[in-house]
């Protein structure tokens, strides 16, 4: 019972507390570019969240099992960025063949994900953070739903604001990077919400 | 192979302006909005970034005819990564301190789209002189903005600028502009003033 309630903490703080888009600066780059339509962004964020889970557990497994095994660590950059790289080739090559719908949909922002600095990033703080394979899962997973989270907030309001009246110097990323902003004041509210 | 020298001076102004990575192009945004709440951070990002891109662009602007069109993103990640291992031991051997207030932002270097996107976009293309001066200038233009933005970020979030106190007891300072929130303000904010002096100089 003590672990569970230890995982779903760990869960609940990667979404909210840590989220990785607007506390930990990771995955800023599909943040501004994909985030004009909540549909679009919804789908970006539920293939980065499976790429971030099976992120977790691959990198975890050749991270204990191969690099620290074999005392490695000098090519875990070489070997994370080879393993995300065929993970969402595979991914790729997997939602071609099962669902031709949803490949349609995601478009370019399938390979797009191989150089979202969060997945590395997630790869990264993993070995950092000394988490077991469960934890990584979860905190992969957790990851993402934050990641999904953010991304489809700022669409919505991105949305709302093609009606609105916004300076002609602010058009386009200034005024985005302003939203987002106050986006994490508002997200700063949860920081207080577990200690971990 | 005769060198333009003229094509080589526009080839470097070019990133410090007119194509800045971070202004103009929105690339490499992530080690931009996280490590440049002091000066001294945002400096150091910028070095390692510029090294990192230009010790690429060298390579592949030599190798690129023995490159198959088909592995070509793959292979640049793989000399991108190397170099990235490199810079990161050596800064975690001679600078201690900045290694560990960039913590995993050295690593993330091989996914900077930056970086990337020069060797798609320039370094494969042309010759290595050229590539050197695209290489020096777009890392000094990522390395400006970073550091700009630091010192703004530090000003007014303690009160100093590059470790030294400026403001004295009287300032209380605004602590939000060292927080993420006042990243990417304070970003938003200078891309906006930026838009303005580019269009003035019209």
């Amino acid at each position: 019972m003590e672990e569970f309630t230890q995982i779903l903490l760990l869960f609940i703080s990667t979404v909210l507390i840590n989220n990785f888009i607007l506390v930990r600066f990771l995955g800023i780059c599909p943040f501004l570019g994909v985030s004009k339509q909540v549909e679009t962004a919804f789908s970006m964020g539920l293939a980065t969240t499976f790429v971030m889970t099976l992120t977790a557990a691959a990198t975890w497994l050749i991270n204990t099992f191969i690099l620290e095994a074999f005392n490695l660590p000098f090519l875990q950059y070489v070997s994370f960025i080879i393993v995300i790289a065929s993970l969402v080739q595979f991914v790729e090559m997997f939602i071609k063949k099962t669902s031709p719908v949803l490949y349609k949909a995601l478009g370019i922002f399938l390979p797009l994900i191989t150089t979202n600095c969060a997945i590395m990033g997630l790869a990264l703080l993993i070995p950092l953070n000394g988490y077991s394979f469960i934890a990584s899962v979860v905190f992969g997973f957790g990851a993402g739903v934050g990641f999904t989270l953010a991304i489809v907030l700022m669409a919505g309001l991105r949305e709302k604001l093609e009606f609105g009246d916004v300076p002609g110097v602010l058009k386009g990323v200034p005024v985005t990077l302003i939203i987002a902003g106050i986006m994490a004041m508002a997200f700063m509210g949860f920081s207080g919400l577990i200690s971990m | 192979m005769s060198l333009d020298f003229k094509q080589i001076v526009s080839d470097f102004k070019n990133g410090l302006w007119a194509e800045n990575p971070i202004i103009r192009l929105v690339i490499g945004m992530c080690p931009t909005l996280a490590v440049t709440n002091t000066s001294a951070n945002g400096l150091a990002m910028g070095l390692a970034t510029s090294f990192v891109l230009i010790m690429s662009e060298i390579v592949i602007s030599l190798i690129k005819k023995l490159i198959p069109a088909n592995v070509r993103i793959p292979s640049y990640i793989l000399i991108i990564a190397t170099f990235v291992t490199f810079t990161d031991y050596f800064l975690k051997a001679f600078f201690p301190g900045i290694a560990a207030s960039l913590s995993i932002f050295i690593p993330l270097i091989v996914v900077n789209c930056l970086i990337l996107g020069r060797q798609e976009a320039f370094a494969s293309k042309h010759s290595t002189p050229r590539a050197i001066a695209d290489g020096i200038g777009m890392g000094l233009g990522f390395t400006w903005v970073l550091t700009l933005l630091g010192m703004i970020r530090e000003f007014f979030g303690m009160g100093s600028m590059f470790g030294v106190q400026l403001l004295g007891e009287w300032y209380r300072p605004m602590v939000i502009m060292v927080l993420p929130a006042g990243a990417f303000i304070t970003l938003g904010i200078l891309v906006g003033i930026m838009n303005q002096i580019s269009r003035e100089g019209k």
